[in-house]
């Protein structure tokens, strides 16, 4: 029983999130009065890409190749350490939520200088845009998390999210907050509006996608995986870390069972609301961002401060 | 913003269907080696477009941009546009080539991987069009680089092209409705 | 056998294999390539044999003190007392300097034929004896003969290039900024001593009742800016972008390595050792003086193109990040709970070692770079990873390791400094919890503005395509230098995959001071290498992470290459650039991928932009021939500090020569005037 959960936790990130990123597009494409293509589609576009040959430029080093393959792994790992589904898994080792935050940078580090690598004018203004905002990003990303792990004096991921029991006498207001100040990193963190269009063509409004211009085939199946992680990881922690709900304390088939139709449905609601966000505004100048970035730490800060 | 979404909930949606298209009448014209089987079946799921404008009068590009809109939608067949021709598996490519878009568009070539198709839209892309035997142009897409697949027309219409891409990937033969 | 190796005899056998070097190199100084190995060699072994002396110490927990003979003079006594604390800091000098002399064998041919070895070895090895005195003595003229030692032989040092002008005003500054920093010194020392009666550091403690409470303040007052102003704290940092760059790169690694934490190791000598009890006003200002270091340090450290300045930038910024470390521990000690104050010594101990480490192994692949390349503008490098294919490995690792990316060394020290200040944020009152929540913030900022600097150098430096033409002669470095950056570059790996049992050693020494003895650890690591603070907080692992990431890269490698599609081919292409062909000019530079971050950031930094334009023909003005841009950083520190310190000092110097006039009878006058006030006070 024990190992299936496993497996499940393990196997749950790569598989789940490419149907998030369809979910996206689709509620998208209602929105604009389309059809748009089914959910499956990232799932076809993967398998595609996973068939195609590869070009490599000829000014790329052993860095733009192995980029990917560390992307990706992190994200896997990563995804694996976070509490998806189940709460019990307390003496994991990687359960710290710095760890977790800086294993992300590691992603970020490696993809900034593969688009640096190939010597292209995109690559480059897109690995310092990118830079710059996860550079902002990562002081609200850290105070957003250490405002629940105050809440909850522990700073593993796992023992916060297991806290429902008391959400009687837990504050509501400081999480609330701290939930404003964590989304709007969500939205930096993963691409989406208004910090980056992700279906842009125009590479003056580009920052992830400028990066990867150079790559194809298996490798850019890779890094598309991992960015449909990354935001899978960061929807299903703001959904347990913030409304664990649902969550699995115990070892049994029912907790599981609603352990995972709860994460189901709080992604699902996550992906809502950034479809319908990316539907109504537009995306903003790149220096009316910073103000975004400082807005969220702010909203923590005050969190933390609300708590005691 | 309330407004806005009841609006577009309230909008009747008029996409066009395949259904009763009959695709044995398009016009498409194929040239060179056959696109293997495998290779179809590949992009048949998805299929990423790289558009080259080689020194069109933009005709063609305005109904490319066409079969994007609510009406035509071609991103429901799993087509869409990319940003990069190293991302690409087709480019299609428009105008007659002037000279100085030639190293530019065999760069595009050379920068798109294996397997690839390469379609060529618009009479001025075929062979020089309204441009022909001018001084600037090249005369047509397969002076420079190999194409598999000509649409005709000045420019096609949205339909024309959409049905044209669908017949390149043998999707109308496969697909029953919707 | 222990005995014997942390005897007297052995510290001063130490001090003596370096002495021997410096006059064994002044001696053979005719002869180059003589005096380059009598260097290195005797530097090595002192440096090995300063290791075992330092690790056979804090794994026994055996401390020395010893006096070296009574000197005539009344207050001058060479004692010497090496507790666990000096132990950690000769280690730290010795693993620095061994692999700073193994990178020098191959770096100082770069200076055969121009300038004397002989004095480069000399000086180099008085540096270091003038290090291991200042870390072990005991007595404070002894200290400050020792600090004067170590000053003058680095500046030496940094005007050792002196055919370059800028070099030459760069040690100027230096000189003149250090000796302002050892006069605060001497007067925080006359003080303590005109209440205390003594000099020597063992009697100050124990006298230290009778110092009263206002002394102690301005003391500490006087200390740090005195310490701060050799260890590069804002806003007495002004020598360091200019000094280190100047100095040859494996004496730039030894200075900023380990130099400035000897000033941090006086702080912590004088502060936690000496003078307790505090009050809880220190560690606040030195959590701020901390954060707004670490904040511009960085911030600085984005806008140069020079890659030593970028590195000495970013010392200025990490020496921030230790501040906050050790102002977290005064914090603690003054309030009492000396288990969040063991936990903090621990951080910031274990930050000094790793910064040592890791910005060692920058400033040698730094080196090597520029040795190849002869600029130190980033602006005219690229492409350099396909020549030196493994310096750019060990750059990057150093890279990594600054940017607190696991499983290296620097996050490890980073999460422990972050763990002290969370518990900080949990238990204290107030204001105290507001300076450390702004601590927090800033520390979590200057580590993802540090990932950012560090992805502009790597990136400008080794990646792509070259920017100039003289990249294309640029060879690989030689097998010494490759030799000192592969260790280091190992031992960053190794330090972060056993922090546990570097936390242990931590612990013990800082047991070892009277405060602590007999307290709970509050930081606890387990067998296998996981981390734990708290009970519950928190814990981390490295060795699993890893582990952990090596097996899935390696299966996800396997998977990925030969399991799906096997038959892909890989072709090399061309850089897609929209078709057009691609010079170096179309690559981003330094500047341009830092500017977004120095526009946000504009209120600090002040840039500021100036157009030229030049005509083909000035009357008509259509056809421009060139343009020049100068973009421009507005140094803070120098407009609204220095310069107005320096109006004061000058306007204040002008009006005291009047009293020089050059009259007799004047200077008559003020001889009756010092006679009669003589007489008065006397009578």
């Amino acid at each position: 029983m024990i190992t299936l959960i496993w497996i499940i936790q393990i196997v749950l990130t790569p598989l789940a999130s490419p149907l998030c990123i369809g979910i996206i597009k689709k509620i998208k494409a209602k929105f604009q009065n389309r059809q748009g293509a089914s959910i499956f589609q990232p799932y076809r576009d993967l398998w595609k890409l996973l068939h195609k040959d590869e070009i490599i430029s000829k000014d790329a080093s052993w860095i733009f190749r192995s980029a990917p393959f560390i992307i990706f792994t992190i994200t896997l790992i990563v995804g694996a350490c976070i509490p998806l589904f189940a709460s019990f898994f307390k003496e994991m080792q990687i359960n710290d939520f710095l760890i977790i935050v800086y294993a992300l940078s590691i992603s970020t580090f490696f993809l900034a200088l593969a688009g640096m690598d190939t010597g292209s004018a995109f690559g480059g203004f897109g690995s310092s845009r990118e830079m710059t905002i996860s550079a902002l990003a990562e002081g609200g990303l850290i105070f957003s998390f250490l405002t629940v792990a105050l809440v909850n004096s522990s700073t593993n991921l796992f023992v916060i999210s297991e806290s429902t029991a008391l959400i009687q006498s837990r504050p509501i207001l400081p999480i609330i907050l701290a939930l404003f100040g964590f989304f709007i990193i969500l939205l930096a963190e993963t691409a989406r509006f208004p910090f980056d269009n992700p279906a842009t063509h125009l590479e003056l409004t580009m920052i992830h996608e400028a990066m990867i211009l150079e790559y194809s085939g298996k490798k850019l199946a890779l890094i598309e995986w991992a960015a449909a992680n990354k935001l899978f990881i960061f929807a299903a922690l703001g959904a347990n870390l913030f409304f664990p709900l649902g969550i699995a304390q115990t070892i049994s088939l029912n907790a599981i069972i609603i352990g995972i139709s709860a994460l189901v449905i709080k992604v699902f609601i996550v992906c809502l609301i950034i479809a319908v966000l990316e539907s109504s505004i537009a995306k903003y100048r790149f220096f009316r961002l910073p103000d975004l970035l400082i807005i969220s730490f702010i909203l923590n800060v005050v969190a933390i401060g609300l708590i005691y | 913003m309330i407004k806005f979404f009841l609006k577009i909930l309230k909008t009747s949606k008029n996409i066009i269907s395949i259904n009763n298209i009959d695709y044995k009448k398009t016009e498409i014209i194929e040239l060179g080696g056959k696109i293997q089987n495998k290779v179809k079946k590949l992009f048949k799921g998805s299929l990423a477009i790289r558009q080259v404008d080689a020194g069109s009068d933009n005709a063609c590009e305005q109904e490319l941009v066409a079969l994007s809109n609510a009406f035509y939608d071609v991103e429901r067949f799993g087509i869409h546009f990319v940003a990069s021709p190293k991302h690409a598996d087709m480019l299609l490519v428009t105008g007659p080539v002037t000279r100085n878009m030639a190293k530019s568009l065999k760069n595009a070539y050379e920068c798109t991987p294996d397997p690839k198709i390469i379609v060529a839209v618009g009479d001025d892309a075929i062979n020089g069009g309204l441009f022909k035997h001018s001084y600037a142009v090249l005369d047509g897409v397969d002076n420079v680089i190999p194409v598999n697949y000509q649409i005709p027309g000045d420019p096609p219409s949205p339909k024309t092209i959409l049905v044209s891409l669908l017949k390149i990937l043998e999707t109308l033969e496969n697909k029953t409705s919707k | 056998m222990i005995d014997i190796i942390t005897s007297q005899m052995s510290f001063v056998s130490l001090l003596s294999f370096f002495a021997i070097g410096a006059i064994g190199s002044l001696i053979l100084r005719k002869n180059d390539q003589l005096s380059n190995l009598c260097i290195s060699f005797f530097a090595i072994i002192g440096s090995i044999w300063g290791l075992i002396f330092s690790i056979s110490s804090l794994l026994t927990g055996h401390s020395l003190s010893f006096v070296v003979n009574k000197s005539a003079y009344k207050f001058l006594s060479l004692s010497f007392n090496i507790d666990l604390l000096s132990s950690f800091f000769i280690f730290v000098i010795s693993l620095i300097v061994l692999f700073c002399s193994i990178y020098g064998i191959g770096y100082v041919k770069h200076y055969y034929e121009k300038y004397s070895i002989g004095a480069l070895g000399f000086f180099y090895n008085i540096f270091i004896i003038g290090m291991l005195l200042v870390v072990s003595s005991s007595n404070a003229i002894f200290f400050l003969i020792a600090w004067e030692i170590m000053s003058i032989a680095s500046y030496l040092l940094v005007v050792y290039d002196r055919n370059d002008e800028k070099n030459v005003k760069a040690g100027f500054l230096y000189l003149i900024m250090t000796h302002v920093g050892t006069v605060f010194i001497i007067i925080s020392f006359l003080l303590m001593y005109k209440f205390t009666g003594t000099f020597d550091f063992v009697t100050l403690k124990s006298n230290v009742n009778s110092i009263p409470l206002y002394i102690k303040d301005i003391v500490f007052v006087l200390a740090v800016i005195g310490f701060g102003t050799k260890a590069g704290i804002v806003p007495f940092h002004i020598w360091l972008p200019s000094a280190h760059p100047a100095a040859p790169s494996h004496v730039s690694a030894l200075m900023s390595g380990v130099m400035i934490k000897t000033g941090i190791y006086m702080m912590i000598r004088i502060f936690l050792d000496i003078l307790q009890p505090i009050p809880i006003w220190w560690g606040l200002a030195l959590l701020i003086l901390g954060a707004f270091s670490a904040l511009l340090g960085i911030l600085y450290a984005l806008t140069e193109y020079d890659i030593k300045r970028l590195l000495a930038y970013s010392s200025i910024e990490n020496i921030g990040i230790i501040l906050l470390g050790l102002g977290s521990t005064f914090v603690f000690t003054s309030l009492g709970a000396k288990s969040f104050a063991l936990l903090s010594l621990i951080a910031t101990l274990f930050h000094i070692l790793n910064h040592a480490i890791f910005k060692s192994l920058l400033f040698l692949g730094a080196g090597s770079v520029i040795n190849q390349t002869h600029t130190r503008n980033i602006e005219k490098l690229g492409g350099i990873i396909k020549y030196m294919p493994q310096t750019a490995f060990f750059f990057l690792i150093g890279s990594m390791a600054i940017s607190a990316l696991p499983p290296f060394n620097g996050f490890f020290s980073e999460w422990l400094i972050f763990q002290s200040l969370f518990q900080g944020i949990a238990l204290l009152g107030f204001h105290a919890k507001c300076i450390f929540i702004a601590s927090a913030g800033a520390l979590a900022f200057t580590g993802g503005l540090a990932l950012a600097c560090f992805v502009k150098a790597f990136g400008t430096i080794f990646l792509a395509r070259p920017r100039s033409l003289e990249i294309i002669h640029v060879k690989e470095s030689s097998i010494s230098l490759k030799i000192g950056m592969f260790a280091l570059a190992v031992l960053s790996l190794l330090f972060g995959l056993f922090s546990g049992y570097l936390i242990n050693i931590f612990e013990k020494i800082g047991k070892s001071f009277d405060g602590f003895k007999n307290i709970s650890s509050f930081v606890s690591s387990s067998s296998n290498q996981t981390i734990a603070v708290g009970e519950k907080f928190a814990s981390v692992s490295a060795s699993v992470f890893f582990i952990l990431f090596v097996s899935v890269i390696l299966l996800v490698i396997f998977v990925i290459k030969y399991v799906i599609n096997r038959k892909q081919r890989i072709k090399i292409g061309e850089t897609w650039d929209c078709g057009t062909d691609l010079t170096s000019r179309m690559e981003i530079t330094a500047t341009g991928f830092a500017r977004s971050l120095v526009i946000i950031f504009k209120g600090i930094l002040k840039p500021s932009i100036q157009h030229e334009i030049e005509y083909d023909d000035s009357e008509s003005r259509y056809l421009p021939k060139s343009r020049t841009v100068v973009l421009k950083m507005h140094d803070l520190y120098q407009y609204y500090f220095y310069q107005p310190l320096q109006k004061i000092l000058t306007g204040l110097s002008m009006r005291i020569k009047n009293i020089q006039s050059g009259n007799v009878n004047a200077y008559i006058l003020y001889i009756f005037i010092a006679l009669a006030v003589t007489l008065y006070s006397v009578l």
